[in-house]
């Protein structure tokens, strides 16, 4: 229980952050100043607008399908949410590590498509539908590249468990219940000889425990930014030949939530591919001889220094993700539907088969 | 309490599972549906069954259940359309006690046999989990395992084929 | 680790029986009743969940894996089944402008 309600809350404070900073990066990117009113430097008109949402009437389109469209906002919020218990925050820190978390989440996601449908066939609006077909199209194709990616990580670690995951990627690997004798090779392969299990920091990350999984790293980014429906693949929403896809009937606080499970879609991807491919809550900063920066910034396990270290690791990657993503969305133009098809389809797909096979061969080599 | 649970679940299984069946709007019937999913899911958590519970709602709530809604919401069935088509309330009577006989029959059926339950020495909780189910599909069951992935090819030309275009014929 | 779970100490197999003999039923009679062809085809989908839950429930109890790589395979051949079957309901749509099954008693049109 209180697992759940510090989950909620540090998000709620995560998505405030990512409005103010969404706004302000486009205004930078476009040469403009953005929000400068309320607060120092316009910081609390994301507080603003939520407490404006808040305020508005609720309105339900007399067409609508009343129970579909009630419960729709509720049905996505839930499903992204859910998402977030099996991330682990910090080692000893997981609000809910069950064996089989990654494959959990990838059902949990995919839940989200139909609360997209509900939204769009509830509204009872051309624009609405139009949206939410084009979305569950693009969610649905594009989970599989990012399954597979995933399921490449999966294979180099040998494990469902994001917490086991995550240990396996720094310096405290055998501090974990059953991987006391495990070893850490750089680039994976023994035969190089360099033992990086004490080193810990960057080189033990899944993306130089195995180099290939730095391209499932990138397949899986632009999957993600398919599946949060992020420009270039905002077609669902396109704001220009949608108005704005599933989401044109509400309004108010049904809105709001449509708005933070979006922007917590955003969040939860970012989580997924730190914990995944960049070393989860673990620390850049190798041992170096006598000078051993990762123990030093990483706390011990358990304690609150370790807490508080895990936590500041894992945040600001995915801060740097989520602004990568903010970037991106500034700097492409949208796709048009069937390239985005092609992409997915023609390009990512075989690639991530690829890479998925060259993994599993990579995962005999190190044994 | 898990006994409860068991109890909760199985009545709100039925449930859904008639709601499906008594809905007049189709997209309905589908939502209960997946609810019903849902607590099947809750089942086999409870029987310690977690990699199916998760390949459940992966591939019945997720991507079958979308399917069904996709097509229900492309050829735009709702309500109006589907109360055109009423089944006549002699035939429902009928459904409904040939349904009901087959019930009687099959529980009279299985009511004295005696079933027998956990065995308490062999019994491993191991049973329902990823590595275990892993280790006996990809040797024992290797040969069916690639059979399906050929099924999965034929079902997917055959849908493609299905879907196309014939010449000359008219859209909507 | 090899501790046995709560519902299979305290809940017989035979309630397991019952309970997705009542879910077949429900899916029969739904396959009876109704004449719309995506329904019907959604009551023989809760009439394979309800097989897959028996099978999983007695794979548990008596501790054998089999069952449940058996469901797996079933889940499989749904997936298939569901595919080429929706591909054929939108056909018949093309050619009748309804997904009554009733319209569909003459072999050709």
């Amino acid at each position: 229980m209180l697992a759940f309600v510090l989950t909620l809350v540090l998000l709620l404070g995560i998505v405030i952050v990512l409005a103010y900073a969404e706004r302000k990066v486009a205004a930078f990117m476009q040469d403009r100043l953005g929000p400068t009113e309320a607060g120092p430097y316009g910081s609390l008109q994301s507080v603003l607008d939520v407490l404006k949402l808040l305020q508005k009437e609720d309105i339900v389109p007399a067409a609508a399908d009343k129970k579909l469209f009630k419960l729709a906002p509720i049905l996505i919020f839930a499903a992204v949410f859910a998402g977030f218990a099996v991330i682990p925050f910090a080692p000893a820190l997981v609000p809910a590590g069950i064996g089989i978390g990654v494959f959990y989440l990838l059902a949990i996601i995919s839940l989200d498509v139909v609360g997209l449908l509900m939204a769009g066939w509830g509204s009872n609006n051309k624009y609405a539908m139009l949206g939410a077909m084009r979305s569950v199209a693009q969610i649905v194709s594009y989970e599989i590249p990012a399954g597979l990616a995933i399921l490449s990580a999966v294979m180099v670690c040998q494990s469902l468990d994001f917490q086991e995951i995550s240990y396996q990627q720094g310096a405290l690997i055998n501090q974990f219940p059953g991987l006391e004798y495990d070893m850490n090779w750089l680039f994976g392969i023994r035969e190089l000889g360099i033992n990086t299990t004490t080193i810990g920091g960057i080189l033990t990350w899944n993306i130089f425990r195995a180099p290939m999984l730095l391209v499932s790293f990138v397949l899986y980014f632009i999957a993600s930014l398919a599946e949060s429906n992020r420009a270039p693949f905002d077609i669902p929403e396109a704001e220009s030949e949608l108005v704005a896809g599933f989401h044109v009937e509400y309004s108010g606080f049904r809105f709001a939530v449509l708005f933070l499970a979006e922007y917590s879609m955003m969040v939860l991807v970012s989580l997924v591919a730190v914990v995944l491919f960049l070393g989860s809550w673990n620390t850049p900063l190798p041992n170096i001889g006598p000078v051993s920066l990762a123990y030093w910034t990483s706390g011990t396990v358990g304690e609150l220094s370790g807490i508080l270290w895990g936590a500041f690791w894992l945040l600001s990657k995915t801060f740097v993700l989520l602004f990568l993503q903010l970037q991106i969305r500034w700097t492409y133009p949208r796709l048009r539907v069937d390239q985005l098809m092609h992409l997915c389809w023609k390009v990512l797909t075989p690639v991530a088969l690829g890479v998925v096979l060259l993994a599993g061969i990579w995962r005999l080599l190190m044994v | 309490m898990t006994e409860s649970l068991f109890y909760f679940l199985a009545s709100l299984t039925l449930l859904c599972a008639l709601m499906v069946v008594i809905s007049r709007n189709p997209v309905h019937s589908v939502l209960f549906l997946i609810i019903t999913f849902f607590t099947i899911s809750g089942h086999y958590i409870l029987l310690n069954a977690q990699f199916l519970a998760a390949v459940n709602i992966i591939v019945y709530a997720g991507a079958i259940m979308v399917l069904f809604l996709f097509v229900i919401m492309f050829l735009n069935m709702n309500k109006d359309s589907e109360s055109r088509v009423k089944t006549s309330t002699l035939s429902k009577f009928a459904g409904t006690i040939a349904g009901g006989l087959l019930f009687v029959i099959m529980v009279a059926a299985v009511k004295d046999t005696t079933i027998a339950g956990y065995n308490a020495d062999t019994f491993t909780s191991q049973t329902g989990m990823v590595e275990t189910l892993g280790a006996v599909l990809f040797t024992q069951y290797l040969l069916p395992f690639e059979l399906a992935s050929v099924l999965f090819l034929v079902a997917m030309v055959g849908a493609v084929m299905l879907g196309k275009k014939e010449a000359g014929e008219q859209h909507f | 680790m090899n501790q046995i779970p709560d519902i299979i100490r305290t809940i017989p197999l035979n309630y397991y029986l019952y309970f997705s003999t009542a879910l077949f039923i429900i899916g029969v009679i739904g396959v009876l009743i109704r004449r719309n062809a995506i329904v019907i085809f959604m009551c023989v989908e809760l009439m394979l969940n309800a097989v897959n839950l028996l099978l999983t429930a007695i794979a548990s109890y008596r501790a054998d894996t089999n069952g449940q790589v058996f469901v797996f395979f079933i889940m499989a051949v749904a997936a298939a089944e569901v595919c080429v079957g929706l591909a054929i309901i939108v056909m018949t749509y093309r050619n009748t402008r309804s997904t009554d099954v009733q319209l569909l008693n003459n072999l050709k049109w």
